[in-house]
Parts: C-alpha cells; sequence; structure tokens
C-alpha cells in the first residue's frame, strides 16, 4: 500500500459524515442511472422483440426500376451521392414481387438470411352470424411463416396443426375474433367482389400489438388468391436474418442487388423507435445531473478537506512529500469515494432493476405487457461509471491542484500566529 | 572560513526575508551568514521577534529567501527546484516545529513511520522497529500506539522529535523543542541530542529561550533584528 494511499484513507475515514454525503449522491447518481436505462431500454427491447415477431425483421416489397440513373448519380454540386428516398423520383415501381420463385431463390443465396415467406394481402369484408367487419387477410405458407415470425407462440387457442392440414381455415386475431363473436371451431365468411367463402375458425393469435390483434386474418395463399383473384403477382416477402440488430446492413444489400424495395425494421417503426430512444437519452440526461450535483457536493467536501488539512499537508511537505504526492493523496480520496460510490451504486441500481421487473402494470396498445420491462445490460453499469468518474474526477482534481501549490513556509507562518 | 568543506553540513550566506505586503513588509532577515558542521550543536537565542523561527525555516527549506544562498552538503539548494528540495528535506533534514505538528489521524508510531515511508529505503518492519526505538529515545515506548490527538503537549513534542530523526537526518533543524517540556523531560531531550550529535555525527540547530541549556550547546549564536551578533 503507497503511503499516499494510506494517508488517503486515513483523511477519509476521519471525515466520516461528509464523506457518507458525498458518496450517497453517487450511489443514488449511479443506481437511478442504470435504473432508468433498464426500464427504458427494456420497454424498447421488448417492443422491438414484439414486433419483429409480427411482421418479421424485414420486409421485400415492389419491384424497381431505376430511370434517369445520369440524374441520380450526381446532385447540384457534381458529387456523387447514393442517397435515395423511397418517392426518389427517378425510381419506378411496380407493385408487389413479380417472380416470386426466382425472387426466392435469390434472397436465399444471401448468407444472413434464415427464412423467407411470402405473403400475399388485401382487404376484404369479414362476415359471422352477429357481426360484419374490414379484415386484413394474410395469405402465407404456415411452414414458412412461423420461420420468420413468433406465429407460433402467439397461438392462443386451437391449433397450428389443424390450420395446416385444412385449406379452408384460418386463424384470427383475437380482438378480430372477440368482433366477430366467433372462436376455434365456428365458421366465418368472407367477402370479397360479391364472392363469398366459407373457412373454418383453426386458431385465435395474439400479437400484443393493437392494431394487427383487431384486423389480421391469416390464410393460406392459395386460398387467399382465389378470395382476392390475384393468381399470380403482387405478393410481398417477409425474411428472417441472423441476426435482427443488423437488418439495416442486409436490407441495403438485398436492396441494391434485387433491385426491389427492402425495408428493414428499424425504418418500418422508425417513429416509436425515435419516441423510445428520445425517452432513453433524455432519462440519461436527468439522471446525469443527479450524479453531477453529487459531483459538486464532493467537490465542496474536498475543498473544505483541503482548507482544514493546510496544516497536515505542511507536516507532509516538511518531512519530504512532494506536490505530487499532496495532490495524489487528495486524488485518492475522490477516487475512494468514486469506487466505493460505484460498486454500491451498481448493487442498488441492479436491486431496484430487480425489484421494478416484478412490479406489475397493465400496458396495452403498442405491445402487450403485465409487469415493467427490464433490459439487463453491462453497457448501462459501464457508462454509470464513465459519467461517475469523469464528474469525482473533475471534482477531486481542482482541490488536489490547490493543495500541492500551497506553500509549506507561509502555512506554518500562518498557523503558528 | 573553513578549511573542512567536507564537514560543512550547511551554509548560509547573506539570507535576506521580507515578510508582509506593501506597508506592512517588513525586513525580518537582514543578512544571516551561517555555517554548520557535522558532530556540532548550535543553538540560537534572541528576542522573541528577532527572525528565529523565520531562519530556521529557510534552512530547511520551507521557504524561499529574497536574497541569499544555502548549501546543503555543498549542494546549493536556496536556488534549486521545488522537487529537489523536497528530496533534500526527505533525506538531510530533521524538523521540530515550534508548535509540535503531528498528523492527529495516526498514531505516535505512524507519525514517525511516515518520513521514512516516504524516503522508502527500510522495510515495514523495519520502518516500525527504528519508529519504537526512537520513541523509546524520547521516553514514550509505553505510548507508540496511542493516536496522536491523545497525547499531552509535551509527548507531542517528543513524538516529534522522535519524527524529525527517523531518516537518520545530517542536519536536525528544531524550533525550541523543549519549550513544552518540564525540566525533567526538558533536559532528557537535551541530553539525547547532544549525545545523537556526538555518535551519529548530526549538526544539530535549535532555537531555544532557555540560556541554561544554550550555554550547553557546542555554539551558541545570538541573534537581534535579523541578524546574528557576537
Ligand atoms: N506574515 C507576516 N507579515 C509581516 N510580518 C510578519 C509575518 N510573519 C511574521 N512576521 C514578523 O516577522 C518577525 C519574525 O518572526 P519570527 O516568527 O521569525 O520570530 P521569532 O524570532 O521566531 O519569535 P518567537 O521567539 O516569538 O518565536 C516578527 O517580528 C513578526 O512579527
Ligand atoms: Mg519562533
Amino acid at each position: 500500500m503507497s503511503p499516499n494511499f494510506a494517508i488517503a484513507f486515513r483523511f477519509i475515514v476521519s471525515r466520516k459524515r461528509s464523506m457518507i454525503m458525498s458518496l450517497a449522491g453517487i450511489v443514488f447518481g449511479v443506481g437511478f442511472f442504470i435504473v432508468t436505462q433498464a426500464q427504458t431500454s427494456g420497454f424498447e427491447k421488448f417492443y422491438i422483440d414484439t414486433i419483429i415477431g409480427a411482421d418479421s425483421p424485414i420486409r421485400i416489397e415492389d419491384r424497381f426500376q431505376d430511370i434517369g440513373l445520369a440524374i441520380n448519380a450526381a446532385d447540384e454540386s457534381g458529387q456523387t451521392s447514393d442517397f435515395i428516398t423511397e418517392t426518389d423520383p427517378n425510381r419506378k415501381y411496380i407493385h408487389g414481387i413479380e417472380y416470386p420463385n426466382k425472387l426466392r431463390e435469390a434472397v436465399e443465396a444471401f448468407d444472413d438470411v434464415t427464412a423467407v415467406s411470402e405473403v400475399l394481402r388485401g382487404e376484404t369484408r369479414a362476415l359471422s352470424k352477429t357481426a360484419e367487419q374490414t379484415a386484413r387477410v394474410h395469405g402465407i405458407r404456415l411452414k414458412d411463416h412461423i420461420q420468420v415470425t413468433d406465429l407460433d407462440s402467439q397461438m392462443l387457442r386451437g391449433s397450428l396443426d389443424d390450420f395446416a392440414f385444412n385449406p379452408s381455415s384460418v386463424l384470427l386475431g383475437k380482438k378480430f375474433a372477440e368482433r366477430m363473436h366467433v372462436d376455434v371451431g365456428d365458421y366465418i365468411l368472407f367477402e370479397y367482389a360479391g364472392d363469398t367463402r366459407r373457412y373454418k375458425v383453426a386458431g385465435i393469435f395474439e400479437t400484443g400489438i393493437e392494431q394487427i390483434d383487431k384486423r389480421r386474418v391469416y390464410m393460406h395463399i392459395g386460398e387467399t388468391r382465389a378470395l382476392l383473384k390475384k393468381p399470380f403477382g403482387e405478393a410481398f416477402f417477409q425474411i428472417a436474418v441472423r441476426d435482427p440488430g443488423n437488418a439495416v446492413r442486409v436490407a441495403s444489400r438485398l436492396e441494391s442487388a434485387l433491385h426491389h424495395n427492402v425495408i428493414p425494421w428499424q425504418e418500418r417503426e422508425k417513429s416509436w423507435l425515435q419516441v423510445f430512444s428520445v425517452l432513453r437519452v433524455s432519462s440519461a440526461i436527468t439522471v446525469s445531473t443527479i450524479i453531477l450535483i453529487s459531483g459538486l457536493g464532493m467537490f465542496n467536501t474536498l475543498a473544505m478537506l483541503v482548507m482544514e488539512k493546510t496544516r497536515e499537508i505542511a507536516i507532509l511537505r516538511s518531512i519530504g512529500y512532494t506536490r505530487r504526492d499532496i495532490s495524489r493523496i487528495f486524488l485518492w480520496q475522490g477516487f475512494l469515494v468514486l469506487i466505493a460510490g460505484t460498486v454500491c451504486g451498481w448493487i442498488f441500481g441492479a436491486v431496484v432493476t430487480l425489484g421494478i421487473s416484478k412490479l406489475p402494470i397493465r400496458i396495452r396498445g403498442i405491445f402487450t405487457a403485465d409487469s415493467f420491462m427490464v433490459n439487463w445490460d453491462l453497457n448501462h453499469y459501464i457508462w454509470a461509471a464513465v459519467v461517475a468518474s469523469v464528474t469525482v474526477m473533475v471534482a477531486s482534481y481542482i482541490p488536489a491542484r490547490r493543495a500541492a501549490a500551497l506553500e509549506p513556509g507561509s502555512i506554518i507562518r500562518g498557523t503558528s500566529m | 572560513m573553513s578549511n573542512a568543506t567536507s564537514k560543512s553540513v550547511l551554509r548560509a550566506e547573506d539570507l535576506h526575508r521580507f515578510l508582509g505586503q506593501d506597508e506592512a513588509r517588513v525586513h525580518v532577515l537582514r543578512g544571516v551568514n551561517l555555517e554548520l558542521k557535522e558532530a556540532t550543536t548550535y543553538s540560537v537565542v534572541g528576542q522573541s521577534g528577532c527572525g528565529k523561527s523565520t531562519m530556521l525555516y529557510l534552512l530547511g527549506l520551507l521557504d524561499r529567501q529574497d536574497k541569499g544562498k544555502i548549501w546543503i552538503r555543498d549542494e546549493l539548494m536556496s536556488d534549486a527546484s521545488d522537487a529537489e528540495r523536497t528530496a533534500a528535506r526527505s533525506r538531510h533534514i530533521g524538523f521540530v516545529f515550534q508548535f509540535h505538528f503531528l498528523l492527529p489521524e495516526f498514531s505516535a508510531a505512524e507519525n514517525v513511520i511516515l518520513p521514512m515511508r516516504k524516503l522508502g529505503v527500510r522495510s515495514p518492519d523495519e520502518m516500525r522497529q527504528h519508529a519504537e526505538y526512537l520513541l523509546g529515545l524520547v521516553g514514550l515506548q509505553e505510548k507508540v500506539d496511542r493516536l496522536a490527538t491523545h497525547l499531552s503537549g509535551g509527548e507531542q513534542q517528543r513524538v516529534a522529535i522522535a519524527r524529525s530523526l527517523a531518516n537518520d537526518p545530517a542536519l536536525l533543524l528544531a524550533d525550541e523543542p523543549t519549550g513544552n517540556l518540564d525540566h525533567k523531560n526538558s533536559d532528557m531531550v537535551f541530553d539525547l541530542l547532544q549525545r545523537l550529535s556526538k555518535e551519529t555525527g548530526q549538526a544539530i540547530l535549535m532555537v531555544t529561550h532557555n540560556t541554561e541549556l544554550a550555554t550547553k550547546t557546542d555554539q551558541c549564536l545570538r541573534m537581534q533584528d535579523g541578524q546574528f551578533i557576537n
């Protein structure tokens, strides 16, 4: 143990009360930082899992043809630009996927792609004995679709096997089924362009997203083509990838290779994701101010300590301790409080996070949750420590420098008077 | 002055020091010349306020002179960097303040160990042994682990003397080391310093108001108005 550290330790222990106050500030700051980050990112992550589970990470839609490439390649200043928007005037869009089999082969050739599901979507009128409303029918091949979504775990009642083996069966969203007053085993009619077809309800599912659960109906894709009178084309692909976090990169590669509009989930759900990230940043800023204020407390404590300890500083200087030793002694004190505060703050944060994850809360709408969502992420702990370190080190650096600058001769003259 | 420069521990030449600012500025030291030799004890006497402590801070490299030069063991220290002066303090100089300064958070032994830890030539066990030995010399063998604040003024003064001897300094500067002590302890400390000087070859300079003790040192210096007089 270095003598400077030993001296710092004694100084701290002799000033327990004010040091504990500084410590408490850091503990709360670090703890709240972790708790708020765990919560906001917990909800965000849960929301992302929900939307990916409901609609897969990536969607491939309309084919496009680039026209007037020469104009697109350079902007006014003559610099080449590959910034392309969805409403790019230089692109001509052809609705839906024209040659699904060829495209599927091309997509599957990508390493990152793990599954492809072709989906044909359309709106029809649904009729039951007592109700009538618009349905958003998704025509799928079940064995493909369960690979790109969490449909199997979204099932509430009924069975996917019954659906798989009966071409004239459908899966209904929970809210939709409730509004139609139908349940598993009942029959339901879909009407399109004057033609009505009858289907058996094989199962009820719930994604947790209200917009989906009150409209969506899964049907076999062949039946959907017959019902909607679209014998070919016009479908889109839903794609699963190895790492959904990487979807943006994969999507842009797919888009440039396939000349189809490719939309990753990050783009599809942009508006809600922005809300989450704004929440996360604003709570980080709010909580950082707690740490900052505790840094001020720390500064105050150490500055007072330097004033109180001028005599001791002079003694240490007289017996051979250098200016650097003196500043180290005060930096060590800051460091000790920082370490203790950060570790206690981590523990405090983790315990509160655990407690909060058990708190019941009812959330319906953009997703369905029955308790607080928390995300355990080491990064939150690291960032809390970084913010605390910067604050405390700045707060102790200034008093430490002041202590080191003191002249032993003048202190002693001052105190002996 | 001296033909045996190798024996010179400290030499000071024409030291001047002003204190205070502007109109309150006082010419405290007015040309101090001094040479301290190995194995010799010196006493400085003079009226209160004549500049004894001020001179001692300069000689102990705790303060900077306004004019003049100081050599410690033939090395010019008066104009050296702060780091060099600090190192010289650590290695060569023991200082006893007029107002016995101990670190209140530490025990008697720990206070004596502090300079040793900084110099770092002894092992922890040796430091502890040496501290106990030095505290024994000043009659505090019973109180080595007492917290500094739990000692009487005279006891603290003696711990400060033990601390000043911790690194076996070639030069000991003591500002009224016996000021707080009763007759018996005062004699004990004085005899100890006198003996150490002969045994280990230290140069010892002590400020004192006790004229009886002053005459017992090898050389008695009189100070008046910031200068030595004959
Ligand atoms: N900061 C200061 N400003 C102005 N004058 C000062 C200052 N500090 C000390 N002095 C003056 O310097 C002179 C010398 O002081 P010093 O402490 O050296 O005296 P001393 O000889 O040690 O006295 P004593 O025997 O009482 O300890 C005194 O006259 C004192 O008033
Ligand atoms: Mg004095």
